[in-house]
């Protein structure tokens, strides 16, 4: 009988995915501009450096935040002391005020409903364990983000089952995809306590529409479920559509202080808009007082520091700096992401269209030498070690289809960013695929111009798919289908 | 309707116990000085509140641990970015050397087997999930800290057995009652995986001779079972005898290192409860990988570990506090236990902790918990002191109470011992004719101390901050 718990010795804690190996691979060979410019560069790690130096002016001039002082006199013992498991107010107040302002104030935060944790890894296991009991389930649309595996399951032992989306329709979620995950669930005899959605998305990059918030919100009504939006990226939407949070929807349909209001709740953090990982600042929002008081209690395992509290408190109360702040942030977040898939069209590789998140969702499916997934983990180690890249695959966010990578590009300057493409260049060139790639984009966007027959196919198309409920209100994205995809549906309207 | 999850809906968080209906009592009128000076005054509060000054010193002459100064602010982004699970190693060396230091240079401790935590909270339910599965069981010598029910059950399904410890041999940890403990676990069906050790003790303020910790490290080694130290109290040693840490036992007996775990803070040393460092110690390397992945649940924020690396890294300044905050606390202590005793209370003797182990038997009406809990009333309500009763932390004899000395400045222990003693004497008189009510005596006391208060060389300025325990993360 083993002496440690079973927990321990096993590896829900995910860390043996590629996703790990990747960094793992990257630490031992980081690329460095002056000291090993021949390193591995790291697109693996979503993280948002492009605005960090705007917080030192305000620092500088706000002296007493980083200080410990109030007016000039020092408040040192008064924070070491605060353990409140209520938190600061007015950081409560202050985060409550920015998540407002982060959907345009179209819906506005009770600082009372916010519970402080130790950054979203620590609110989402809390919310685990607060909606769900060991052996229940979540569904989850993929791909996700591989931290989820950990997160939601290792010690609260809550399963996932995944919401399957695919490149046909954009990776939306569809009503056929929820039901299919609800059947597998049960045929699992799993109870099925609630759907976790990533909005705006964490590998994809986009936002959700408000259909399928819609949908998402029918379904949990429908089924007396919870639904937990993790809107950590909502302060990356850098260009339309504007971002649309599921409480402004609910807002919108007149549905809260109904049942279904008390069953969607928030997760948030200051990691990604802010760029501040480090500080382990995250959030639950919940309109359920008796979930907010059990996640109140459970933070006590993960607080945050007061120090923190207190610095980001003046931060963030300062409201024309964030405003300032965030315009900036969705500037520079959206040219470093032109430049990224600028370039990487030129290599003649295409990515999801998004308008969000500090990645993009790349489709490498034409370089793979088969359709599956030992050919997208040969691919990923040939970039790894030859290209010197470290980039996400798909696999390792669950994405069903092989031969999609997820590539951040907020973690690094404009010029990595360029020799990262330049790389990446050479490396498409060396297998020969360019020519070939970029001869078949010129004539796609030539027959794009013929827009009925365009539309034609792929209306067949989704008719081929039988998705009624998605027809009627579906935005159709005209940015993207994959190559085979497109020839497929050409072939069947010429 | 599908509803929320057993842990939300149980009690598991342990917040209805009457550990903290005291607190309630203090919330809802909480002593100051001036604005309050017949309110509650907080002595449940296990907070180390007397080395302030000292430490508020070097933070303001070392501006470049807040990151304040020049090259701080380029610090700021390197910091505000570091989210690595191994923490920093500055950070870790300057914990390591720290805890060395408190235990006298005996034993050194590796930085690398550091892990980090949200507070020893976090630190004790991260252990339980690394060590035990639902249903198995820890061993707790009794009397023991009440968060301990949630941090080490609520999430993890773990359960508690305690190991009961008499007043009879001031509370020893006998051989017999950890073999009684592990058969009554045995017994229901709950397979032991480890035993929690507090050493210093919470509540007793004592701490464990060299033969008691040999004979559980023996016990665990021939058990095959986990020792898990909670050493969150070490540098609060005060007095002779000195303090030994597992960290020496096991230099000296034979021991499986795999078994051995501790827990630490800065919460009780330092007096830090507000910046959450938790650390989780382990000999074990396997708990130290397991532990390390679950520390994502509750890292250290960056910019407090760039405090704390600073600060205890600067060897002068812990050399200094180390003692100070010895002497503080001496003093502290033995005022206290010298005005108790002048009016016939006694207390457990010790030399260690926030707090002292009061001995109120003798007040009891009889030797039952219902009447340790009508003192424990009168305490708070007609004295108007908070204190925390012994049933409170599994304590199997009624009359004892904790009652913490280090969370208040001198005046404000003087109102309290103030009230202690117009208690006592009251309650003296009233032995007397023992057929008087004790009440109408108190009601009387009360007018007169109200009288006695007003003086204004009583006053002293107060944290501006009312203090809220009853939602404290760890008392």
């Amino acid at each position: 009988m083993g002496l440690l718990s079973r927990k321990a010795t096993c590896n829900t804690h995910g860390q043996d995915s590629s996703y790990f190996l990747g960094w793992q691979e990257y630490e031992k060979n980081p690329y460095n501009e002056v000291n090993n410019p021949n390193g591995i560069i790291q697109m693996g790690l979503a993280e948002n450096q492009l605005c960090l130096d705007l917080l030192e002016p305000w620092l500088m001039k706000n002296p007493d935040a980083l200080g410990l002082k109030r007016d000039g006199i020092s408040i040192f013992k008064e924070l070491a002391l605060f353990q409140d498991y209520n938190g600061f107010p007015a950081f409560k107040r202050a985060l409550a005020d920015f998540m407002g302002e982060i959907r345009g104030n179209k819906v506005s935060f009770d600082p009372n409903h916010v519970v402080l944790t130790a950054g979203a890894t620590s609110a989402n296991e809390t919310l685990m364990f607060c909606l769900a009991d060991q052996g229940d389930a979540f569904l989850l649309p993929t791909p996700y983000y591989p931290g989820f595996d950990r997160d939601l399951r290792w010690r609260t032992g809550v399963e996932i089952v995944p919401i399957h989306c695919t490149s046909s329709n954009g990776f939306k979620v569809t009503l056929p995809a929820i039901e299919q995950a609800y059947r597998q669930a049960q045929k699992r005899k799993l109870r099925v306590k609630g759907v976790l959605i990533t909005n705006p998305s964490n590998p994809l990059g986009t936002t959700m529409a408000r259909d399928e918030l819609d949908l998402l919100i029918n379904f949990i009504e429908d089924r007396q479920i919870h639904l937990i939006s993790d809107e950590i990226y909502s302060g990356t939407v850098f260009t339309s559509p504007s971002f649309v949070s599921v409480m402004e929807v609910l807002k919108d349909r007149n549905l809260d202080q109904t049942q279904v209001w008390e069953r969607v709740h928030i997760v948030y953090s200051l990691s990604k808009d802010l760029g501040l990982p480090g500080f382990r600042v995250g959030a639950i929002y919940s309109n359920d007082p008796v979930v907010v008081s059990a996640a109140t209690k459970m933070s006590s395992f993960g607080l945050v520091s007061s120090q923190t509290q207190y610095l980001l408190s003046a931060m963030l109360l300062d409201k024309k700096f964030t405003k300032e702040y965030m315009s900036e942030n969705h500037k520079r977040l959206q040219k470093q992401q032109k430049d990224l898939v600028s370039g990487l069209e030129k290599a003649g590789i295409r990515c999801l269209d998004s308008n969000a998140g500090l990645f993009c969702w790349v489709d490498m499916r034409h370089l793979l030498k088969s359709n599956t997934f030992e050919a997208e983990m040969e691919l990923w180690q040939k970039i790894i070690y030859h290209v010197k890249i470290n980039i996400s695959p798909g696999s390792s966010c669950h994405c069903i289809e092989p031969g999609w990578f997820r590539v951040c590009f907020a973690n690094m300057s404009e010029s990595t960013l360029k020799l990262a493409i330049q790389r990446l260049k050479s490396f498409v060139s060396s297998i020969g695929m360019k020519s070939q790639s970029h001869q078949e984009l010129k004539s796609l966007r030539r027959k794009a111009r013929n827009n009925w027959v365009f539309r034609l196919s792929l209306q067949s198309f989704y008719d081929r798919e039988q998705d009624t409920t998605t027809k009627v209100s579906f935005s159709y994205r005209p940015h993207f289908m994959s190559l085979s995809n497109i020839a497929a549906t050409l072939d069947a309207a010429a | 309707m599908v509803a929320i999850s057993k842990i939300a809906t149980g009690n598991g968080h342990g917040e209805d116990s009457p550990y903290f209906d005291g607190w309630k009592a203090y919330e809802t009128n909480p002593f100051h000085p001036i604005d309050r000076p017949d309110g509650v005054i907080q002595m449940g509060l296990a907070e180390n509140q007397l080395c302030f000054n000292f430490i508020k010193k070097w933070v303001m002459e070392h501006p470049e641990a807040s990151l304040c100064s020049a090259e701080g602010v380029n610090k700021f982004k390197e910091t505000a970015l570091f989210q690595d699970y191994h923490g920093m190693p500055e950070f870790r060396e300057a914990v390591a050397k720290f805890m060395g230091k408190v235990r006298g240079g005996r034993v050194k401790f590796d930085p690398d087997r550091i892990v980090m935590s949200g507070g020893a909270t976090g630190a004790h339910e991260m252990v339980a999930f690394c060590l035990a599965d639902p249903g198995e069981a820890f061993l707790v010598p009794t009397p023991y800290y009440p968060g301990f029910d949630r941090d080490l059950s609520w999430r993890t399904g773990v359960e508690l057995v305690p190991v009961v410890c008499e007043s009879s041999n001031n509370f020893k940890i006998t051989r017999a009652a950890l073999e009684a403990a592990y058969e009554k676990a045995k017994e229901a069906n709950l397979r032991v995986k480890g035993l929690l050790i507090t050493n210093p003790s919470n509540p007793l303020g004592t701490i464990l001779d060299q033969d008691t910790l040999k004979g559980i490290v023996k016990f665990i080694n021939e058990k095959n079972i986990h020792l898990i130290g909670d050493e969150i109290y070490a540098a609060t040693v005060f007095m002779e005898p000195e303090f030994v840490s597992i960290s020496e036992i096991i230099e000296e007996v034979e021991c499986n290192r795999d078994l051995i775990h501790i827990v630490y803070s800065l919460s009780k040393d330092m007096g830090f409860p507000g910046f959450r460092v938790g650390i989780v110690y382990s000999y074990n390397d396997a708990v130290v990988s397991c532990a390390r992945k679950m520390s994502s649940f509750g890292l250290v924020s960056s910019q407090t570990q760039h405090l704390i690396a600073k600060m205890l890294s600067d060897d002068d300044f812990v050399d200094r506090f180390i003692v100070e905050s010895k002497e503080h606390l001496l003093k502290r202590h033995k005022y206290f236990t010298l005005s108790l005793s002048q009016v016939g209370i006694g207390s457990l003797k010790s030399n260690a902790g926030l707090f002292i182990w009061m001995d109120l038997r003798k007040l009891l009406k009889e030797k039952t918990f219902d009447a340790e809990m009508d003192l424990w009333r009168v305490i708070i309500n007609e004295v108007k002191l908070n204190v925390s009763p012994g049933s409170s932390f599994h304590c199997d004899e009624p009359g004892w109470f904790r009652v913490c000395f280090a969370n208040m400045d001198d005046n404000t222990m003087e109102v309290a011992l103030l009230r202690i003693t117009t208690f006592m004497h009251k309650h003296n008189e009233a032995m007397v004719p023992r057929k008087l009510c004790r009440r109408a005596s108190l009601k009387l006391s009360l007018s007169r101390r109200r009288d006695d208060f007003m003086s204004p060389n009583m006053m002293s300025p107060h944290s501006p901050i009312p203090q809220s325990p009853l939602i404290r993360a760890r008392t």
